[in-house]
């Protein structure tokens, strides 16, 4: 099982270390620097790395390499999964998952680190569990502990370790009872020079808080559940009923946590709400080039596309750009060679335009690698797919609680080639 | 108020403040002392010294505190050991702690400590939490009987936890279940041959309830011991199939994958026209494509099973290309994964499709990515034949783009389609010539230069071309040098009369000016063949080529079952099995999938009569055969033959060395008798090579060879056994079987000797191993190349490697063995010398052999006494050095000789024996020490054998 975890910064310290089982030396690490070295780029570092007596799994998370060390035939995912928990535990516990809010409170990560694996065995890693067991940092828990004495981790056990329903604590009380479903959907595309999609689909999420009292049992119910064929679901939701009524019905886990994932991929379902007209080109001569991009809307049944932001790698022999942007802002950071368009809402009369010269360095060569737009943008109250919640029933609790549901396109790995 | 504070100070009396701090009265700066010493223990300063006072800390009913004080323990009693024995009476108290809580956390710890002595303390607290009322207590404790067995395996043993453990498989909560499992599991790992897991459909339907119920690891935990299951019947696996489905459809991506191993293994023993296997292929494309949308890293190993995936069963994902197109800013290892699989999924149906993204990939900024990206769309044209034609044309437009590293990698793909497609796009080659100058890379030069001379009666200019080359044929890499050789020897044989003089250039660089054995064997054999006997050189060089075929990068099949078996392990991230990754001397039980329904196999023996069908299956794709390799030494060092990169080394070493041994006996044969040599053109090679004058036989040849290389190497020579029957002619239709073995430098020898006593003539002879005790196989096949007929004998020497799958056996030494010719499968065992498996390299370096002998516990030592031997201690050192037993060091004392001697096992595992031999007195004594104290007594009947023959 897992052995131990280094938590390396950018700049290579080492800088906390911990075992679950002996001691690991940190000299271990030095075949993942070595791999880092000969990766360049922190994204670009492989995974899973051998060394002649370990194996060094890693994920990259703000700037923080967690690398965790197996000894014996551990699957890969299990560590990788596991990884992204404690990142995700940091940003829960401390708000970000930074060095700097590790080192500050690297007692409780410590204690957190303790909790969550026992031997290299996965004890607690649901973020109710911990919290009852290890308070998070508060300012005002802080002053409370240091003039009463008393401390942040709990003497009771938590109630959710035992029962069947692992992620819900006992006892929970509130005063206004709200239950809140947020549908993401983010479109995943490629778009050729043409315009024409050569790839897209949507990966939709429903992200949930919510704050009921005692033990709610949830029946959420879809307009169209038909879309969805491909989804995976919080440990809370009742495969079967799924399977026999296509209905989501659960007891919720307290706060906030992902109720289900889903996966349009049918090419005709997915509707491209925004398109690209682009043209770079490079004089044969010159050192100079020119650069002309428009933006449209598309599918976006009536709504509005707000926050686009196109953003553009441009090849390493470009020095500079001297562009006019009809609406918003425009930067070239001429060291990583980034173009940024800040368009911000499309206006259907009046179409975005970016339009000028760019210039190469003096007898460089005509590139020969053609750039990829990157686009970001938002749709708010819609989700692409169409799906559409029903209604939202409570059986379990007698009072009536508040219920909303919101809905948001965003563009996930858009991109347009050139 | 942040923890930093912890960190800034290191002056100088920071250990005697804390010291005084940690004896403070008051709780809260007790407790705040703590944390500064955990704080600094995190960034690794070592603050050992505190411990008695941080122990005394221990005794609090502050939890948090406890807590603290638990983790500094778990990290400094190792180093103190005898401080730590003050702790446990702390903790055997708090296991009877009321709140569950404290007992779970107490039992925890303790495991943790890894201190011999405090184990001892630990049993009784565990045995009773085992059995808890409170379920999260047992939860934990089945866990730290996994962390007890890690310390001192033979106590837990001893104190029957295995049992407990075993028991807790049925207990009534669905956590302890998992972490039971879980901890057996992980103990079953270093105890390959156990029985720990032993599963029957009971046990497999309460696991299958507790899947339901557990948490998410939990459910990896039991998915992966599910796999290692065989269902009795088809019915079972369906059955075993429908509950574990639903977990395809949960958020954590390593129970999914968990999940496609159990179905994938288990659909195996699926009937194909059942309606419920159709329906199980469509239900796996869906979690796997989304797997595809977490994280990079995810994306990355998930992407490596996939693979395995799609060469088992390319029908679940043939649909769904598109979601393998690369996004521009997936890391580089996700875009390489994606990559291979296209080109794995690529049919008639898609191949536009593919070809333009793989055209769009060519003008990507990563060079490596491009390179790949070229390369696959000759994969593509090789894999899907209505393509070819497309591919060619969309590699001369990345030509046209004259970037230097497209068109050299365009260059290299185009020489393996004229290969798949000879004699239909030689149009381009005009294209090709043209780019000749910017060609810097080697194999990209060697490409080139094997399409000149294979096309050479075309190209009008092929030798100024290839003259063009040989100016600098001293600075030329090997690959190029070879390519030159043997094109200019076509060039020849196809257009003599103008290409004489080059012809002879190049051979007299290669033969006389080049110091690469391979580069100056060549340069001989074309050289006399083309002196002897123009009309077979040119049936030789220019002979047709075996075809390539997409195969070549396909898992060879039997390790796909097994890497199939191990999806989402580390075994699949690397496409390598299990065995090549454990350390040491940890077993591993190879893994195969379950036989389908009614597939008739025999079942009296099922384990040989398996590993046999399984080896007449994969002997073809495994070992090429000889033609095929022939061809291609002859043609190329270019693109890899059929036997792909997963083929084991040592298997790939003794084919080579087949064939190398093969020729060279034939061409010595040929060539050594005839004093004509060389007329044809005029000059002598001034070298003559030295392993000539083996028998002209083709297939005895092969064994004289390795007989010839035996003597060569080993002057001293290792003992060999003469032969005995294995197998008499009345137990197998006529067919007796006599054999040895023999260590002839470094290569490990069956030689055996067939006769047959029938009346018919028997052919197809082929021969398998069950596994053994230290994984000898076959590295070959049974070189029987003739039929034998009645009252023949024919001795035939097999190779064989250490590589194979291993099982002990009893005794140790024992070898079962199935031979199989067109009559019938025969089976015998014998046993061999252990001193086969003793390695050239087994010399210990005196400080490591002394610090090794008192390293090995004296329980581990065995005495042996071996009778009237009456050789002095030199000339035994000397007899035992040519079975590889070497001597470290002598000492005399009173008369009386002490040799010190080392063995290595090819498996690593090392022996150490002390061999006393007293002036006149016939008995030596032998004290025999390893680590695996089971070899001893095989050791000692070797010493008897080498020192008495």
């Amino acid at each position: 099982m897992i052995h131990s975890l280094f938590l390396i910064n950018s700049a290579g310290d080492i800088f906390l270390e911990k075992h679950w089982k002996s001691v690991i030396s940190r000299s271990v690490c030095d075949y993942f620097f070595e791999a880092q070295e000969k990766a360049g780029e922190p994204d670009n570092v492989p995974p899973v790395i051998r060394t002649p007596h370990h194996y060094l799994i890693n994920i990259y998370r703000e700037k923080i390499f967690f690398v965790s060390v197996i000894q014996t035939e551990v699957p890969p995912l299990f560590v990788i999964e596991f990884l992204h928990r404690v990142a995700e535990m940091f940003q829960d516990y401390f708000g970000e998952s930074s060095e700097a809010a590790i080192k500050d409170n690297v007692v409780i990560v410590y204690e957190l680190l303790e909790e969550m694996l026992d031997n290299g065995f996965p004890l607690a890693t649901e973020s109710n569990i911990l919290k009852e067991l290890i308070k998070p940092p508060t300012i005002l828990r802080s002053v409370v502990n240091t003039i009463t004495g008393s401390s942040n981790v709990g003497e009771t056990l938590p109630t959710g370790q035992l029962s069947t329903i692992p992620w819900r604590r006992a006892g929970v009380k509130y005063t206004n009872n709200e239950a809140y479903f947020d549908v993401v959907e983010e479109i995943d595309a490629i778009l050729d020079k043409s315009g024409t999609t050569v790839f897209a689909e949507i990966q939709g999420v429903i992200d949930a808080c919510v704050k009921l009292s005692g033990m709610p049992d949830l029946t959420l119910s879809f307009m169209n559940p038909r879309l969805l064929d491909d989804v995976s679901f919080h440990p809370c939701v009742r495969f079967k009923r799924w399977e026999s009524e296509r209905v989501l019905s659960f007891v919720p886990p307290d706060g906030n946590f992902q109720l289900m994932s889903y996966h349009v991929s049918a090419q005709n379902l997915v509707a491209i709400p925004v398109y690209v007209k682009q043209n770079i080109s490079f004089f044969e001569t010159g050192s100079s080039g020119r650069l002309d991009i428009t933006v449209g809307p598309k599918q976006t049944m009536g709504k509005t596309v707000e926050c686009v932001l196109v953003t553009i790698h441009m090849p390493k022999v470009i020095l500079s750009a001297n562009l006019t942007p009809t609406q918003g802002t425009y930067t070239y950071d001429p060291v990583t060679k980034i173009l940024m368009w800040d368009i911000g809402k499309l206006n259907h009369q009046k179409l975005p335009n970016l339009k000028g010269s760019l210039s190469l360095q003096s007898g460089a060569a005509k590139p020969e690698e053609n750039p990829s737009l990157n686009i970001e943008f938002k749709i708010q109250q819609l989700a692409i797919s169409g799906l559409k919640v029903n209604r939202l029933d409570m059986y379990g609790e007698k009072y009536k609680p508040f219920k909303g549901v919101k809905y948001v396109t965003k563009a996930g790995k858009f991109q347009v080639r050139t | 108020m942040t923890d930093s504070k912890y960190f800034t100070t290191t002056k100088k009396g920071e250990i005697f403040e804390l010291k005084a701090e940690l004896n403070s009265d008051k709780k809260e700066k007790k407790k705040e002392a703590v944390k500064k010493v955990i704080a600094s223990m995190t960034v690794g300063k070592d603050v050992s010294a505190l411990f008695p006072d941080v122990v005394n800390c221990m005794q609090t009913d502050n939890l948090e505190l406890k807590k603290l004080v638990y983790l500094y323990l778990m990290n400094y009693a190792k180093s103190q050991p005898d401080m730590a024995i003050m702790a446990v009476n702390t903790f055997v108290k708090d296991c009877e702690d009321p709140n569950p809580l404290i007992r779970a956390l107490a039992v925890r710890t303790m495991g943790c400590i890894r201190v011999d002595k405090i184990t001892e303390y630990l049993c009784e607290p565990l045995r009773k939490c085992l059995k808890d009322e409170d379920p999260y207590v047992r939860k934990t404790a089945a866990v730290c009987v996994a962390k007890l067995h890690d310390i001192n395996a033979q106590l837990v043993e001893d104190q029957g936890f295995l049992d407990t453990l075993k028991d807790l498989i049925s207990d009534s909560n669905p956590m302890v279940v998992a972490n039971a499992v879980a901890a057996l599991s992980e103990i079953a790992e270093s105890h390959p041959n156990s029985n720990l897991l032993d599963l029957n459909p009971q046990t497999i339907n309460k696991l299958l309830t507790a899947l339901n119920e557990c948490t998410e690891w939990g459910q990896i935990f039991i998915l992966d011991c599910l796999a290692n299951y065989t269902p009795r019947d088809d019915r079972e696996s369906q059955s075993i199939c429908e509950r574990v489905t639903p977990r395809l459809s949960h958020a954590n991506s390593a129970v999914v994958l968990s999940a496609v191993k159990v179905l994938m293994k288990f659909m195996e023993m699926l009937p194909k026209d059942l309606d419920y296997y159709g329906t199980l292929l469509k239900k796996l494309a869906p979690p796997l494509v989304t797997l595809l949308s977490a994280e990079p890293e995810l994306q990355y190993v998930a992407l490596r099973n996939i693979n395995l995936i799609v060469q088992k069963r390319p029908e679940i994902l043939k649909h769904e290309m598109k979601v393998f197109f690369v996004k521009y800013n997936d890391p580089i290892y996700v875009k390489l994964e994606k990559l291979d699989i296209m080109i794995r999924l690529a049919s008639q149906a898609n191949i536009a499709q593919v070809l333009a993204e793989l055209k769009e990939y060519a003008t990507e900024v990563d060079v490596d990515f491009v390179r790949k990206a070229v390369r696959a769309i000759g994969r593509c044209a090789i894999k899907v034949e209505q393509s070819a034609e497309r591919c060619v044309s969309t590699l001369l437009d990345l030509i046209q783009t004259k970037v230097n590293y497209v068109v050299q990698e365009a260059i290299v793909v185009i020489k393996d389609i004229f290969r798949k497609y000879p004699n239909k796009y030689e149009s381009v080659i005009a294209t090709l010539c043209e780019n000749l100058d910017s060609l810097d890379e080697p194999e990209a030069r060697a490409a080139m230069i094997w399409i000149v001379g294979e096309y050479a009666e075309r190209i009008d200019n092929a030798d100024e071309l290839l003259e063009s080359f040989l100016e600098g044929f001293h600075d030329e890499s090997t690959q190029v040098q070879l390519q030159l050789l043997t094109a200019i020897v076509k060039l020849f044989l196809k257009k003599p009369t103008e290409t004489q003089e080059l012809v002879q250039q190049v051979l007299s660089l290669a033969t006389q000016d080049s110091d690469n054995p391979d580069l100056r064997d060549r340069g001989y054999i074309y050289w006399r063949l083309l002196s002897t006997d123009p009309v077979a050189a040119k049936e030789v060089v220019l002979a047709e080529k075996p075809l390539i075929s997409e195969e070549t990068d396909l898992i060879e099949p039997t390790l796909l079952e097994e890497l199939i078996c191990h999806i989402g392990t580390l075994a699949s991230v690397y496409h390598k099995p299990p065995s090549a990754f454990v350390e040491g001397s940890r077993g591993v039980q190879h893994k195969r999938l379950p036989a389908r329904a009614g597939s008739g196999e025999s079942t009296d023996s099922p384990d040989v009569s398996q590993s046999v069908g399984g080896a007449t299956e994969a002997a073809p794709t495994v070992i090429p055969s000889q033609g095929d390799l022939l061809g291609d030494l002859l043609n190329l060092d270019l693109a890899p033959p059929a036997a792909g990169p997963t083929v084991p080394p040592s298997m790939q070493l003794g084919a080579m060395d087949l064939l190398g041994g093969g020729l060279d006996s034939l061409l010595g044969g040929d060539i050594g008798g005839s004093p004509a040599m060389g007329a044809g053109l005029g000059s002598t090679p001034a070298v003559m090579p030295t392993s000539l004058g083996a028998p002209p036989v083709v297939g005895g040849g092969l064994g004289d060879l390795f007989d010839l290389g035996g003597s060569v190497g080993m002057p001293a020579g290792a003992y060999v056994p003469p032969k005995s029957v294995w197998l008499p002619a009345m137990k197998a239709k006529g067919l007796e079987i006599s054999g040895t073995f023999a260590r002839r430098s470094g290569v490990i020898q069956m030689e055996l000797s067939l006769t047959n006593k029938a009346m018919s003539v028997m052919t197809d002879f082929a021969i398998q191993f069950n596994r053994n005790s230290f994984g000898l196989a076959p590295a070959g096949p049974l070189q029987v190349l003739t039929p034998l007929s009645p009252n023949q004998t024919i001795e035939v020497s097999l190779p064989l490697s250490t590589s194979g799958p291993v099982m002990k056996m009893e005794p140790l030494n024992n070898l079962q063995v199935a031979v199989k010719n067109n009559i019938d499968v025969f089976y015998f065992s014998c046993q061999y010398p252990i001193s086969l498996l003793f390695v050239e390299d087994g010399k210990m370096e005196r400080q490591v052999f002394l610090a090794t002998w008192k390293d090995i516990p004296n329980d581990n030592e065995a005495q042996f006494v071996i009778k009237d031997c009456h050789l002095n201690s030199d000339a035994a050192s000397s007899k035992l050095q040519g079975s590889n037993i070497f001597t470290i060091a002598k000492r005399t004392v009173d008369n009386q000789d002490m040799l010190y001697q080392s063995i290595k096992l090819t498996n690593g595992i090392w022996v150490l024996t002390e061999l006393r031999v007293q002036g006149g007195n016939p008995s030596y004594t032998l004290s025999v020490k390893c680590r695996a104290s089971e070899v001893s007594q095989f050791v000692y009947q070797c010493y008897e054998l080498v020192l008495k023959n």
